[in-house]
């Protein structure tokens, strides 16, 4: 392995970006890729694959076998609200593999007796993520209710590119809170990316069912990340082409 | 379930192999590059190896690391990367074997 190579490979490691290590096992040669970095041909399409699963392996490409080893970083969630939906949500997440911290500067509801085993903070969204930024293998759902509390979460999450961003609140409520974020100087494209009405459309009725749409969802969006600007892109594509005939 | 959000540095592998690398050992990277079946550690997973032997991280739970280990100190010597296979089939080949009945190929090269 090349030493350049493995200290790249570190430095992204521990800023939590991806990187793939690609090593031609014929010549043992390797290099690093980073995400969004553009590779051509067979090779470019197994490493796009290999980012968007995670999943390390072998792959014949141009006449030769390259190992091609994932490094993602641990995705995760954040939440804000120490509320009745996070007390079921926090557990399940992080049995799915997605460990949880949860902020809600009400002591009242950010209580250890309430969260046994959750990295809670008690504090304003601003201070921790002034500490801990977000990034884009964080998904994060505001589900307090309040204004105060969820705004400036939820335009961080936006500037920060989170994989996932969801907002609890009827239709209603998000149409404020659209105008709101505008205001803090959102732009309509990073509005689109929020999830509201939070989860995915199960009918959920109770808190933990609540939860549950909300980690699908999250998950969803892991697991189709980057695919809609590819989706988009081929559509447009198809549009062009009726158009065309 | 303990996914950790940040490295663990002292215990992550290819830390350890840049840290041994700027005290200036030679160091060797076993890296699993395929598995058939129930293999223990999964496709990606390393070791890391110093000339005298001493390693970190794992690349079968156990049950091959000592041959690997082995292995790797030829490859610091030689600069000559290899690729090695274990498994149930292997086992007059091999003097270890996978008792979980799976099989792994591994590839350790000289770091540098």
């Amino acid at each position: 392995m090349d030493p350049y190579a493995l200290k790249t490979l570190n430095v992204e490691r521990r800023a939590r970006r991806a990187a793939i290590l690609v090593t031609d096992l014929g010549d043992g040669r390797d290099r690093i890729v980073r995400e969004g970095d553009q590779v051509a041909g067979e090779l470019g399409a197994a490493i796009a694959k290999a980012f968007q699963s995670g999943n390390s392996g072998s792959v014949e490409a141009e006449g030769r076998t390259f190992f091609l080893n994932a490094h993602l970083p641990q995705p995760r969630l954040m939440v804000i609200g120490a509320v009745h939906i996070s007390q079921a949500l926090a557990p399940m997440a992080k049995i799915a593999g997605y460990p949880v911290e949860i902020v809600d500067p009400r002591t009242a509801f950010a209580t250890s007796d309430r969260f046994p085993d959750i990295a809670l903070h008690a504090e304003w969204p601003e201070d921790v993520l002034k500490r801990q930024p977000l990034d884009s293998y964080t998904a994060l759902a505001a589900v307090t209710h309040d204004p105060k509390i969820d705004d400036f979460a939820l335009k961080a999450a936006l500037d920060a590119n989170c994989f996932y961003v969801g907002a609890l609140g009827s239709r209603k409520t998000h149409a404020k809170r659209v105008e709101r974020l505008l205001a803090l100087g959102a732009t309509a494209d990073q509005i689109a990316r929020i999830h509201a009405p939070i989860g995915l459309d199960i009918g959920a009725a109770s808190p933990a069912e609540i939860a549950v749409a909300v980690l699908a969802q999250a998950i969803q969006a892991f697991r189709s990340r980057g695919l809609e600007a590819t989706a988009s892109a081929r559509k447009s594509e198809s549009i062009l082409e009726k158009h065309d005939a | 379930m303990e996914n950790s959000i940040y490295l663990d540095e002292a215990r992550d592998p290819l830390i350890i192999a840049e840290g041994w690398m700027k005290d200036g050992k030679d160091v060797a990277i076993a890296t699993v590059v395929e598995t058939w079946g129930s293999a223990p550690r999964p496709v990606g997973s390393h070791l890391v190896i110093d000339a005298e032997g001493n390693f970190h991280g794992s690349v079968s739970g156990g049950c091959v690391e000592g041959a690997v280990v082995t292995e790797a100190i030829d490859v610091i010597d030689s600069g000559k990367a290899k690729m090695l296979e274990f498994g149930v089939a292997d086992e007059t080949a091999w003097q270890v074997g996978l008792s979980c009945g799976g099989r792994i190929k591994v590839y350790v090269e000289r770091l540098g």
